[in-house]
């Protein structure tokens, strides 16, 4: 497994411009995620209407992963219903844990530029990260979730 | 480039080294890792094994093995023996007093939990005061929040100046008329920071505050004298200092030993039981209930005589040299910032680039073959004093080369091509 199949350059661009990075007034669906392995740390907030995620968006600090996985999450699950990002997540999950079927990884999208991850088990948290916090924020609004 | 003179040794003409024969007796080191060359630069995390030490364990379960302090039988008596002559050798290495004031635990951290419940629980009131440093390991901030918690005292730190210095003057405020104990690292795991612990135990003393000094780091690196320290209690951890995980030493001057309770019950610490009540057995078997690690002790033994024939001294000015070359060499790379200046430093190289999360270097350097660590370092509250989520950290022992000082340097330069 190279390197650059871990930092695609889909991955490396989002972290240099991640987007939906900003904070949102207009929700209380927010949570906190935090990864005390590297440090970690980055807030999500979502706004949903009829169970349809109309916006999402975080800040935070983290690695390239983690920051480029927050960025491609928050853009790939806006339009869609709750159950639809559960889904996404749980699918997304299995590919960085590399328990994907190559023909289901090509559901994903964009999401798929991370199946590098699950060749170095250590950054798993680091990709998840940003989708428990955004499972939180769905789920019990204003709590923390940690990777340990 | 020329290493300056090496601050906390007495003798400054060292013995140099030769590296190369000292790497031939680290068989992990001649392992290719990723198809590379391994580089480990993770030594304040755990150092590597001579072989002697890997040897030394190998042969006592293969020959020696048997329970200790209690068998009449030929196995555990030679066993017992060579328990007990790893004691002496330990207090020679540290230059404690007497034998009895090292006891065997499961490395630094069981050691600075002994001394919270035993010493700490006996002796703390509410309102009284626990001083530590903010730039603690969790293993020296963890422990003495739990006693304070369980005995209404408090406890403060000394904070730390931009280089990773501690304040000085801060530290004088700080120690008042409620301080019952001074607790501080000798060598910063974070920040490579060596504290002027000699000055700092003198301070207390002359205000009747015992001091316990965390020596995880300062064993395997800076060579320690613990009757010229004059500290109450030592810490330290036989796999950071080429010996086995899973043992440690905590040193503690007999007088005090001998006024502290037993922290644990069990076996082989007690003088006599009866179902009503027990006595214990003197210090240091008082400290060391239950069969210990046998084993672990004996490749501690072979680990001090190895870092005792290598001389502490040469490793130190050797070290000296990689972390001079290695901070201007690193301090230099466009975008780098080193967390922790301070004058006086040993093994530790910790630094920031701009743009890209210690995380990722650590990545793309294993990739090279390099290891560091990158994180926390389990020292939270440094990070935050320096406002930072984590740093990537690179740390020395005596078989690191200038080369390996090159390759690190190599790697760094391509963290910054990847990531632009």
């Amino acid at each position: 497994m190279s390197l650059n199949e871990l930092y695609q350059n889909v991955i490396l661009e989002h972290n240099r411009s991640p987007r939906n990075y900003r904070s949102m007034d207009d929700t209380d669906r927010k949570a906190e995620g935090h990864n005390p392995l590297c440090g970690d740390q980055l807030t999500v907030w979502v706004r949903v209407n009829d169970d349809v995620i109309q916006d999402a968006s975080f800040q935070g600090s983290g690695c390239a992963i983690s920051r480029a996985s927050a960025s491609l999450m928050t853009s790939a699950v806006k339009g869609r219903t709750r159950r639809e990002a559960e889904e996404l997540f749980r699918r997304f999950h299995r590919l960085v844990t590399g328990t994907l079927e190559p023909a289901e990884a090509e559901t994903l999208g964009k999401l798929a530029v991370f199946s590098g991850v699950s060749e170095f088990p250590i950054r798993v948290k680091c990709a998840s990260l940003s989708w428990h916090t955004l499972k939180a924020a769905l789920d019990a609004p204003g709590h923390t979730v940690s990777t340990e | 480039m020329t290493a300056a003179p090496v601050p906390t040794l007495a003798t400054p003409v060292p013995v140099p080294l030769d590296v190369e024969r000292l790497r031939s007796d680290f068989p992990i080191l001649g392992q290719p890792v990723r198809g590379k060359p391994l580089v480990y630069l993770d030594n304040a995390a755990t150092s590597q094994k001579p072989q002697v030490v890997i040897d030394a364990v190998t042969r006592f379960y293969a020959s020696e093995n048997a329970n200790i302090h209690r068998g009449v039988h030929f196995l555990s008596e030679r066993a017992t023996l060579a328990y007990d002559a790893v004691r002496e050798k330990v207090a020679r290495f540290l230059n404690a007093g007497s034998a009895r004031e090292i006891i065997f635990t499961r490395g630094t951290t069981e050691s600075i939990n002994l001394v919270a419940q035993s010493f700490g629980r006996a002796v703390l009131r509410p309102g009284d005061e626990v001083l530590i440093t903010g730039m603690e390991h969790h293993s020296n901030i963890v422990p003495w929040q739990l006693v304070c918690e369980q005995t209404g005292a408090r406890l403060r730190a000394i904070p730390i100046t931009d280089t990773g210095e501690l304040d000085l003057e801060a530290f004088d405020r700080l120690l008042g008329e409620r301080t019952r104990l001074l607790a501080l690292a000798h060598l910063s795991n974070a920040l490579g920071t060596i504290n002027p612990v000699r000055d700092l135990v003198a301070r207390a003393h002359a205000r009747g505050i015992p001091v316990l000094v965390d020596g995880a780091q300062s064993a395997p690196h800076l060579g320690v004298d613990l009757q010229a320290l004059d500290c109450d209690f030592f810490a330290c951890s036989g796999h950071k200092m080429f010996g086995p995980t899973g043992v440690g030493v905590l040193y503690g001057r007999e007088a005090l030993l001998e006024r502290m309770p037993p922290w644990q019950g069990g076996g082989d610490m007690i003088a006599s039981v009866t179902l009503e009540r027990s006595t214990w057995a003197p210090v240091p078997a008082k400290f060391e209930a239950g069969t210990p690690m046998i084993a672990e002790v004996i490749g501690l033994g072979a680990a001090v005589d190895y870092l005792s024939a290598v001389g502490l001294t040469a490793v130190a000015a050797w070290e000296h040299e990689l972390l001079a070359v290695a901070s201007q060499r690193v301090g230099d790379i466009e975008g780098v910032r080193l967390v922790g200046t301070a004058p006086a430093k040993a093994s530790v190289l910790s630094f920031v680039m701009e743009g890209v999360h210690p995380h990722d270097i650590g990545t793309v350097l294993d990739d090279e073959g390099i290891a560091i660590r990158a994180g926390h370092h389990c020292a939270q509250p440094v990070m935050q004093r320096f406002g930072v989520p984590a740093t990537a950290r690179a740390s020395f022992a005596a078989y690191n080369t200038l080369e390996e000082v090159d390759a690190l340097v190599r790697g760094l330069r391509r963290v910054r091509q990847v990531f632009g």
